[in-house]
This record gives structure tokens, C-alpha cells and sequence, in this order.
């Protein structure tokens, strides 16, 4: 059951995960888009977007430094654990409670504004709820677990992260995880799901992050064939013409 | 020097009778589909008036074009490349759907199948958008002919400064159309704003297009425009916008806004613009120099040096020819007639307008005058201040001495040919007291009233060898041999996820579809995707035609509706 739980389910959620994002870049390049709302309703928009995504931004960094820093180089860095637990809640909570609280502005306008609710797809509602799902329980983990210490005192960088480490080493270390508290384990495998969902939906925005806008030229020129074979305008010709060399 | 060729219109506002034509033949094209509903490649707005979207010349408010920075480059009104990025996940200047208006339909099917009763039915406006019924407050040319522009037009943004001058009493106030697309800018904001890269220009011809597959659905380019000439396709969360009729002019011929426009006062040709020069023309300090600064940017195809230069670019030399028999190049620079719209926005734009003599000649008219004799006109002209500034609102970023030249062209060109027409004897200090000879004068008259088809249109089509790479494969039914899963509307991810289809395919399926279809097209709800507009008399929406015994309403679908 726990090579089941931890070890084949993650494999197949995160092969699903690059999989997916391949496959679908390759399929529906012009399905690939944010979806935006913005055009029906903007005054919830305008608070609660920036405040879900700024506080998501904050979380991601919050995961990294987690997940994919050892102990033993912040420890080796001079932080000690206590003042680590400190600083990760300090910058972990608002961002997670940003995060969440645009969440539940969005959910609210998604289901309160006619044409907003109109355009969500059901794959857009189970996106959601995943999310949300997701997010609770990281919420959870960090307030009941790492402030109130209900169920004990716990550091998940002696527990969680190098289960997380060990999955990407090939040699998945399954007593790690089965020894974290209930609510991380759920936080995990909701969020491996989410990964095994993520292609699929209107998630994959997340890649399309225009990083490369700060540094190329302002006016892009493009020539009609400037991919050899390519047709005009803003599709790839059919197969089976591509143009003699 | 970098030669480069583009794509341009020029338009003689004198003509425009304001039908619309162009706008519905566009929509007809490009944008009627779900997602596109509220959206007008093509749009003739009343003027004075707001236009479409309501005040988008407001740039103090919809931050739209380039400004020239203190060290006299240039960068976006709505900030750098930095702020984009932090405001992508809420464009804080963005249209929302009420600025342009909220699209609708009515309710057909209630009016026709209500029941005998005392009172005329009525069919309900239903939004499009949401579906509910909808009280309709604004519209694409809601102020057309100045209707209600009493209370509207004041606030049209080009009348700044002129307030207290203009009346907008209905029986004093001038008026005339603009027409208005893509300008497909030499220095296109549009582009520059998009983060993902995905509005690019292209090289051959200098249309601006959006690649629908390296979009993202940012949205700064609907800011970035200030012509707010792209869109936001809220269904398959896209920008989309004028494509120039690419299609189309890759085989020569005209866009389908020119091609049908009524009063035939589109013109369209190539024209040759040195690259180099383009920023440089975009960033002098004065506003007023820019109209100047723009034309000085176009190269003379007579030119030997231009064209060995040209040919040196890789432009064709039939590309080369083309452009010398532009009509294009000759009102832009030979007989300076046509001026760009709004200059002063920077982005170089390439759809130039030749303004209106109209309201001068109606109020001249309207006293009882001569409204043909040069002297009366030019009077005239002087005295009109109002109209003139207004006009240099538009076209030369308020300066009037550009605007009163061509008005006084256009005057002088009037009462010349008036003469000759009436068989008098010519008067050639008309055309000299505006600097032209009398050959000249002939010259741009036939341009500007006789132009044949082939006159008002050198589009050098795209070359041979190239057909199979084009849009519309020119050597192969455009339709053939898609297969079914190429060419369905959407994918499982949502509206138009899934394989891309040619706009020609695209087009053709819709048609066919609406033809044959006994149903309202996309799901029969009141805000499904077909309206009256859409209805081309084949096939039977339910509803439209009261059922008859015996018969339902679809069997006429493949013959047309009977006759009782
Ligand atoms: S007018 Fe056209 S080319 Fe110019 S900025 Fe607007 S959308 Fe871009
Ligand atoms: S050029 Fe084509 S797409 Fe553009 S406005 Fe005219 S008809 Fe519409
Ligand atoms: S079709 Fe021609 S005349 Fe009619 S509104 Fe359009 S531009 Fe004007």
C-alpha cells in the first residue's frame, strides 16, 4: 500500500505532469492561454488576481527553499533551526493567506458574476477545488502544525523535504513520509494530483511566464516563411506540405 | 538605409457616406463568431462623437501609444517593460466590455410564437454575454449621425480646448465619418506591449499580426494600442485584430473593407519606408513635426538609388514596380493630400485619411453662396476655425496649417474641375494659387473621383513559387482535405483548445453549418452564436417561421423556406 501511496503515485503524477505539458504544447499550442475574465468583470479582478498571484509567487519561493535546501546548508550557514522556523513563517503565512484569500475572491466572483460563471468549464471547477483543496491543507500544516503545534512539533525538513529530494534521487525513501503527520501526507498527495491535472487545465499558463519580454527588442519582425516549410500568418501548414528544398 | 515594403490604405473622408458597409462585410469575415461578438475590425464612427470604444482617443485614461521620455526616447504611455510584467495578472488599463458595449440579440422566437392578444408583441434584447435579458444603453455607433450628441459628443476627447466654440445643436454643428482599422503602424505599440512576443510585423509587407499560438492572453496590447484596435476574444482568451485582409492581399486582391466600401474611397498600394529612420521620425520633440517627420520616412520608388537598395533588401522588382504605381505614395507625398490619424500617438500609423471639405462646403451652401467658386472657399476655409482645429485634432496633433493646405487643395481642385466640366475656360491661377499645375490638378482628380479598380488597388501579389506556403493555398482548394478533428470548433481544454484551422476553413464550416443547420447555430440558446445579422435565409431557426401543420419548421432547410 505505501509503494502504492508513495512511491507509484508520485512517479505516475509527475510522468503525467511533463508528459502532459509536452504532449499538450505540441496538440493545443492555441489552447494555451490564460483564459483571462478580465474583459466581463474587473473590480474584483483588480484586487483579488494580484492578491492570489503575488501570494502564490511568495508560496512557490517558500516550497523551493523548503523542499530543495537541505538542513545541513542552512545549518552550515549558521540559521539555526528555530530562527529558520521563524523566518519561514513569517514570510510562509501572509503569502499563504494572500494567496488564499484572492483564491476566495476568485472562487466568489467565478460563481457570483453571470458571464465569468458562464465561461468556467467544469474542468475549470475541479481545477479549482484541487487548488483549493491544495492550498487548505498547506495552510493548515504551516498555522495548526507550525504555530499551534497541534499533534506535536514536527520539522518537515527532516521528514517531507528529503522524501521530496529522494523521489527526484530515484530512490524514494517511503518511511520519511509515512512518519509526517496526517496533514502533511494529505498535502501531498492532493498536490501530486493537482501535478497529474496541471497539463490539462488552464494551469499551464504557469509556463508561459513572459520572462523573456525584459530583454528582447520592442518590435518583433517575422517573415512569412520564416520557418522552413512554414505556411503565413499564424498556423504551421499542414502535413504534407512542406515546402521543397 | 533598410528598405522595407508595406501595406497602407489611404481613405477620402469626402466620400464616406457612412453605411457601414465595410463594417458589416468585415465582421461578416473576420469576426462573427462566438467570443467576437462585441468586436469591429472595421468601424465608422460619427464625428464629433466618441467612437468605438467610448472615448478610446482619452490616452490620459487608457494610457494607450508611446510618449517621449525626457532623454527624447521613446517608451510605452503605460509604463516599461518592469511594470508590465507586475500588472499582467489585472491590467489596470484595460477596456472592460461596457466601454465598447455589451453585445446582444433578441428574442425572436417568443414574438412569433406568442399567443392572439390584444397587444403587439414584443421581442426582448437578450446580452449575449450573459445570457439574461438586457437593457440595451450603448452600442458600436450608438452616437451615429449624432444621434443623442447632445448629450454625447461633448464629451469626445478631440474637442478639448474647442468647448465653448462648438455648438452642438443639432442644425449647427458639422459632422462627417471616419472610417477606421488596423493602422498597421510602423512602430507598432501594440507589439511592444504584448509580453509573450506574439504580435509581430511582418517583413514582406508590414501587416501586424497575432500569432493565436504564442498568444497568452495578457492582454497589454488592448492597452497598448491607441487606436484600441486589438481585442480580447474572451471565449478562446485571445488577442485577435484587423489582419489587413492577409489573406486576401497575399493573392492580390483588396481587403474585403475596400472592396466593398460603397462610396469606393479606399485606396490601397505599397509603399517603400527606409526602417532605419522610423524611430528616429517617432521620437522628434514636436508633436506637430511628426506628420512631416512620418513622410520624410517614405522612400520615392523613382528613385534609382531606393530601388537598387530595394532590390538589395530582397524586395521583388514586380514588389518594386508595385510601389511606383502606388496611389498610395503619390496622395501621401506627391500631392500631400492624405495625413495620418493622431500622430501624435507615435506609433506611426499607416491608414492615412485625406480629411473632409464637407463641412465647409455645407455651411457655404447653406448661406446661399457659390459652393464651387475658389474664392468663396478659401473665405471660407479662413473663417472656419472650428472645424479646422478640430480636424487638426485628429490628423496633425492640432496643428491647422497642414489641414487648411490640403482643405484649400481640395477647394481649389473643385471649382477648377468645375470649369472644365461646364465647359468654361480653365482658370490656371487655381491650381497655382495652391502651388499645382493645371496637369497635376487633372491628375489627382482622376485619382481621387475616376480611379478604376485597378487604380485604387496595386496590391503585387505574393510570388508564385511561394503559393503553397500561403494562408490560402492558392494552387488547392482552400477547404479540401481537412479532416474532421482539424476542423471542429474546440478541444477538450475548452473554446478553441485543440488543432488550428485556416480562417478559410474556418469560414467555410461556419457558412455551411448556418446554411444547413435547422438549428440556431452552437447550441440554440439566446446567447448562442447566431443573430438575425447571421441569418442568410437557408435553413430554418426554430421559432422564425410560425409551424405549419404537418410540417416541421426544418423541412424547407435544404430548399429554402416555402411559400404558403
Ligand atoms: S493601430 Fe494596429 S498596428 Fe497600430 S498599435 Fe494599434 S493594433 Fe497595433
Ligand atoms: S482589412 Fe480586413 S480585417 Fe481589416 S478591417 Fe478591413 S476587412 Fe476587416
Ligand atoms: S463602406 Fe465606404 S462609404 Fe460606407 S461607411 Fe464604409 S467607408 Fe464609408
Amino acid at each position: 500500500m505505501s509503494t502504492l501511496l508513495w512511491i507509484m503515485f508520485p512517479y505516475v503524477c509527475l510522468a503525467v505532469f511533463i508528459g502532459g505539458h509536452v504532449w499538450r504544447y505540441q496538440y493545443d499550442k492555441f489552447g494555451w492561454t490564460t483564459r483571462s475574465s478580465q474583459l466581463y468583470e474587473r473590480k474584483l479582478l483588480r484586487i483579488a488576481s494580484p492578491l492570489f498571484h503575488f501570494g502564490m509567487l511568495g508560496v512557490f519561493v517558500g516550497h523551493v527553499i523548503g523542499l530543495v535546501i537541505p538542513q545541513s546548508f542552512t545549518d552550515w550557514l549558521g540559521i539555526s533551526p528555530a530562527a529558520y522556523h521563524i523566518i519561514a513563517m513569517a514570510g510562509g503565512i501572509p503569502a499563504g493567506v494572500a494567496a488564499l484569500i484572492g483564491l476566495a475572491l476568485l472562487i466568489y466572483r467565478r460563481r457570483t458574476v453571470g458571464p465569468v460563471f458562464r465561461a468556467t468549464t467544469v474542468n475549470d471547477k475541479v481545477m479549482y477545488l484541487m487548488l483549493a483543496l491544495v492550498m487548505v491543507l498547506g495552510i493548515w500544516n504551516t498555522i495548526a502544525g507550525g504555530i499551534f503545534e497541534i499533534g506535536g512539533e514536527y520539522n518537515y525538513r527532516e521528514g517531507v523535504s528529503p522524501y521530496w529530494r529522494s523521489i527526484f534521487y530515484f530512490q524514494p525513501d517511503v518511511s520519511l513520509i509515512e512518519n509526517a503527520p496526517l496533514g502533511f501526507q494529505l498535502h501531498a498527495l492532493t498536490a501530486f494530483l493537482l501535478f497529474a491535472m496541471w497539463p490539462f487545465t488552464r494551469l499551464v499558463h504557469v509556463f508561459s511566464a513572459p520572462i523573456g519580454y525584459l530583454t528582447r527588442p520592442y518590435i518583433v519582425y517575422r517573415s512569412r516563411d520564416v520557418r522552413p516549410g512554414a505556411g503565413t500568418g499564424s498556423r504551421a501548414p499542414k502535413r504534407g506540405w512542406e515546402k521543397v528544398q | 538605409m533598410k528598405v522595407m515594403a508595406q501595406m497602407a490604405m489611404v481613405m477620402n473622408l469626402d466620400k464616406c457616406i457612412g453605411c457601414h458597409t465595410c463594417s458589416v462585410t468585415c465582421k461578416q469575415a473576420w469576426t462573427n463568431r462566438s467570443g467576437m461578438e462585441y468586436v469591429w475590425f472595421n468601424n465608422v464612427e460619427t464625428r464629433p462623437g466618441l467612437g468605438y470604444p467610448r472615448g478610446y482617443e482619452d490616452q490620459e485614461k487608457w494610457q494607450g501609444g508611446w510618449v517621449r521620455g525626457k532623454d527624447g526616447r521613446l517608451q510605452l504611455r503605460a509604463g516599461g517593460r518592469l511594470k508590465k510584467l507586475l500588472t499582467i495578472f489585472s491590467n489596470p488599463k484595460m477596456p472592460s466590455m461596457q466601454d465598447y458595449y455589451e453585445p446582444w440579440t433578441y428574442d425572436y422566437e417568443t414574438l412569433l410564437n406568442a399567443p392572439a392578444q390584444d397587444q403587439v408583441p414584443v421581442a426582448q434584447p437578450y446580452s449575449l454575454i450573459s445570457g439574461k435579458k438586457h437593457q440595451i444603453t450603448w452600442s458600436a455607433n450608438w452616437d451615429d449621425d449624432l444621434g443623442g450628441s447632445q448629450e454625447h459628443a461633448a464629451h469626445d476627447v478631440m474637442l478639448k480646448g474647442l468647448e465653448d466654440k462648438v455648438k452642438l445643436e443639432f442644425e449647427q454643428t458639422f459632422m462627417f465619418y471616419l472610417p477606421r482599422i488596423c493602422e498597421h503602424c510602423l512602430n507598432p505599440s501594440c507589439a511592444a506591449a504584448c509580453p509573450s512576443g506574439a504580435i509581430y510585423k511582418r517583413s514582406e509587407d508590414g501587416i501586424v499580426l497575432v500569432d493565436q499560438d504564442r498568444c497568452r492572453g495578457w492582454r497589454m496590447c488592448v492597452t497598448g494600442c491607441p487606436y484600441k484596435k486589438v481585442y480580447f476574444n474572451h471565449k478562446t482568451g485571445k488577442a485577435e485584430k484587423c489582419t489587413f485582409c492577409y489573406p486576401r492581399i497575399e493573392v492580390g486582391i483588396p481587403t474585403v473593407c475596400a472592396e466593398t466600401c460603397v462610396g469606393r474611397l479606399r485606396y490601397i498600394g505599397l509603399i517603400l519606408y527606409d526602417a532605419d529612420k522610423v524611430l528616429e521620425a517617432a521620437s522628434v520633440a514636436n508633436e506637430h513635426d511628426l506628420y512631416d517627420a512620418q513622410r520624410e520616412v517614405f522612400l520615392d520608388p523613382h528613385d534609382p538609388q531606393v530601388q537598387r537598395e530595394a532590390e538589395a533588401a530582397g524586395i521583388p522588382v514586380d514588389w518594386i514596380e508595385a510601389a511606383q504605381r502606388s496611389p498610395i505614395y503619390t496622395l501621401i507625398n506627391k500631392y500631400k493630400v492624405a495625413l495620418p490619424l493622431h500622430p501624435e500617438y507615435r506609433t506611426m500609423p499607416m491608414v492615412w485619411y485625406i480629411p473632409p471639405l464637407s463641412p465647409v462646403v455645407d455651411v457655404v451652401a447653406e448661406t446661399g453662396a457659390d459652393a464651387e467658386d475658389a474664392d468663396t472657399l478659401f473665405a471660407a476655409i479662413e473663417k472656419m476655425r472650428i472645424p479646422m482645429e478640430y480636424l487638426a485634432n485628429l490628423f496633425t496633433a492640432g496643428d491647422t496649417a497642414p489641414i487648411e493646405r490640403v482643405l484649400r487643395t481640395m477647394a481649389a481642385m473643385r471649382s477648377y474641375m468645375r470649369d472644365l466640366n461646364l465647359g468654361n475656360d480653365p482658370q490656371p491661377e487655381i491650381p497655382a494659387s495652391v502651388g499645382m499645375t493645371e496637369e497635376e490638378m487633372y491628375a489627382m482628380y482622376r485619382l481621387l473621383a475616376l480611379a478604376k479598380y485597378d487604380e485604387r488597388y496595386v496590391i503585387p501579389s505574393a510570388h508564385g513559387e511561394e503559393a503553397h506556403a500561403l494562408e490560402e493555398l492558392a494552387t488547392d482548394c482552400p477547404v479540401s482535405g481537412f479532416d474532421e478533428e482539424l476542423t471542429r470548433g474546440s478541444g477538450p481544454f475548452g473554446e478553441g483548445s485543440g488543432g488550428y484551422s485556416t480562417v478559410a476553413v474556418e469560414n467555410f464550416q461556419m457558412l455551411q453549418n448556418r446554411q444547413t443547420s435547422d438549428q440556431l447555430v452552437g447550441g440554440g440558446s439566446k446567447a448562442g452564436r447566431v443573430n438575425l445579422l447571421n441569418w442568410d435565409g437557408k435553413g430554418m431557426p426554430p421559432g422564425l417561421f410560425p409551424e405549419r401543420n404537418g410540417d416541421t419548421a426544418g423541412s424547407g432547410a435544404a430548399d429554402g423556406p416555402e411559400q404558403p
